[in-house]
This record gives structure tokens, sequence and C-alpha cells, in this order.
């Protein structure tokens, strides 16, 4: 199944546009990732470390917020192993009160660019409480499962 | 500045390699939300032309915190943890990470430099399998902020 929406990327367009992601963050969600990211600056689940580091409030580990915006790329691609490449800047912290709204991140993108190696760049945009918190950020699909930049690994059917 | 520039060009390998088993990649699967069945069912993995669960295209920060943490911890940088954010970062993925890659990390560091009273720090961490081939290039650059902010 991957395969064949992997094969419908490669009829896009630049300027098309990705379906858009709406994901609502509370402090549990940034316990659990660190968790599994193995990243445990405090600055992420402790109001008196996030205060001691002069942060507003708790905030959210700027590689969720990349993670995020990956997933809006992987998605719409299918085979999350078609992403040879993605880059951000963190431009804004994602502030997350400790209530049961936490913080609301949007994440949109469109196809910026087809390159001749048969790669789709992806401009992404994610924004929370109204401000864009990412910078340059960007994802390269591979659109064809033979390209060269990204060989399938442990591809049985060749 | 308050880093040691003569860390330029020194290089911390990962102690032990790290072994990708299929919990983890649903456990951080799980963690970012995402439902992708890639990430969960190996039949649907297989059926993708893979040889078992593919690891979320972030999941290699796992590996670059492991290495990064001992450059950070090294008392003779003169690193500020309290004061460190991520400013950027970026992965070029040689090729996916699936279950069962035994992945070895070597961090290195690419810049030291002074900015606007900031310390800019550029890092990249290079991860390769038990074959040696690449397998992800990840760089980064973690901005410790001056004692006057």
């Amino acid at each position: 199944m991957s395969r064949r929406r992997c094969a419908e990327v490669g009829t896009v367009a630049e300027g098309d546009e990705l379906p858009s992601l709406e994901v609502r963050l509370t402090r549990a969600d940034l316990v659990r990732y660190a968790g599994a990211s193995g990243d445990f600056n405090p600055i992420h689940w402790s109001d008196r470390a996030a205060r001691d580091a002069g942060l507003p409030d708790v905030i959210a580990h700027g590689m969720l917020t990349m993670a995020l915006a990956t997933r809006l790329v992987t998605t719409w691609a299918g085979d999350p192993g078609a992403v040879v490449e993605c880059a951000v800047r963190f431009t804004r912290p994602v502030v997350v009160p400790d209530n049961a709204d936490g913080a609301l991140v949007e994440v949109s993108g469109k196809v910026a660019k087809r390159r001749d190696d048969g790669t789709i760049v992806i401009a992404i945009t994610a924004r929370a409480a109204g401000q864009t918190v990412l910078g340059n950020a960007t994802a390269t699909v591979a659109t064809s499962p033979a390209s060269p930049a990204s060989p399938r690994h442990g591809d049985i059917s060749g | 500045m308050a880093l040691d520039a003569s860390f330029v060009g020194r290089c911390y390998p990962a102690a032990a390699a790290y072994q990708v088993g299929r919990e983890k990649i649903r456990e951080f699967a799980e963690a970012i939300g995402d439902s992708n069945a890639l990430y969960r069912d190996p039949d649907a993995a297989r059926a993708a032309g893979y040889a078992d669960l593919v690891a979320p295209p972030t999941f290699a920060m796992i590996l670059v915190l492991r290495t990064q943490e001992e450059l950070i911890n090294d008392p003779k940088l003169g690193l500020d943890y309290r004061r460190m954010v991520h400013g950027s970062q970026s992965f070029i993925h040689h090729r996916p990470i699936t279950v069962g890659d035994e992945l070895s990390a070597a961090l290195h560091v690419d810049g030291i430099r002074a900015m606007g009273g900031n310390d800019m720090l550029t890092v990249r961490c290079e991860i390769t399998d038990s074959a040696g081939d690449p397998v992800t290039t990840a760089r980064a650059m973690l901005v410790v902020r001056g004692n006057d902010q």
C-alpha cells in the first residue's frame, strides 16, 4: 500500500499543499516524548527548571515539534523511509501550560521543488499560539524506490 | 568566548552499539502520535519492501543525544547546560533505519564560534551500521546563551 501511495507522490506539482495537521500537546505528551527519546532536560517537565532558565513556562522539546513537522510529510508520502532528508531551525519555543488544553501545534506544508533526481522538497510551516515556531523547515522525499539517493534497505522484492 | 575552541575537530564515539528494536520504534511512534502501519506492523513493513519495522525520520535523535551528552558533560568544554538551547537540526538518511540494525554513532565537533554574546556549537553525528556503511548524518547547532542574557 505504501508503494502505491509513494507512486502517487510522483505525480505532484510544485505549489501543491499537503493535508495539514493539528496536534494538541499536553504535559503528559512531553513526559512521554522525554521517555521515548531519552531527552530528560527538565525544562520540558519542571516549572522550576523552566523558570530558572528564564522561560515563561515549560516548553515542548524542539525535536517533538520537528517530529510532528516530519509526520506531516511521512503521512502524505505513506512510506517514512522515503524521507531522505529533513531539517529545521528552532525559532520560537512551544510553551505548554500545565492544563488540559496544553498547546495546539498546527503544521502545514507544500511542495516547494521537484528536483531532477526525482526527489521532492516539502516546505513545512509549524505554528503555535499564532506564531511560527520553526524556520527553514524542509523534508526531502524520494519518489522512486530505485532512486540511488535512497536505497531501500532490506528490500526483498528488488 | 566561554567555550574552549580547541574542541573543534574532536570526535566522541558512542561507547556501545545501539540495537534497533521493534518495541522502541513502536514507543517512539506512539510518543510522536504517529499511527503509520510501517512503525507498528511488521507484515505491513514487509509488504512495503522492508525487512521489518521502519524508524521515523527523527528516531536517530536517540543516538545523537547519547553521543552529545558526553560532549556536553565534558567539564573541560565549559558548557553550561542550563543555558543551552537547540538552534537547528537536520538529518540526511543514507538509508532508512529498520529493526535489527546495530548502529554505531560518533559525534564530531565541527565548529565553535561566538556570535552576539552567544556561543554557537555545531556538531555532526555520523551513524553507521555493523558493516560500517553510512546510515544517517545528523547535524545540530547548539546555542549557549551568554551570561548577560
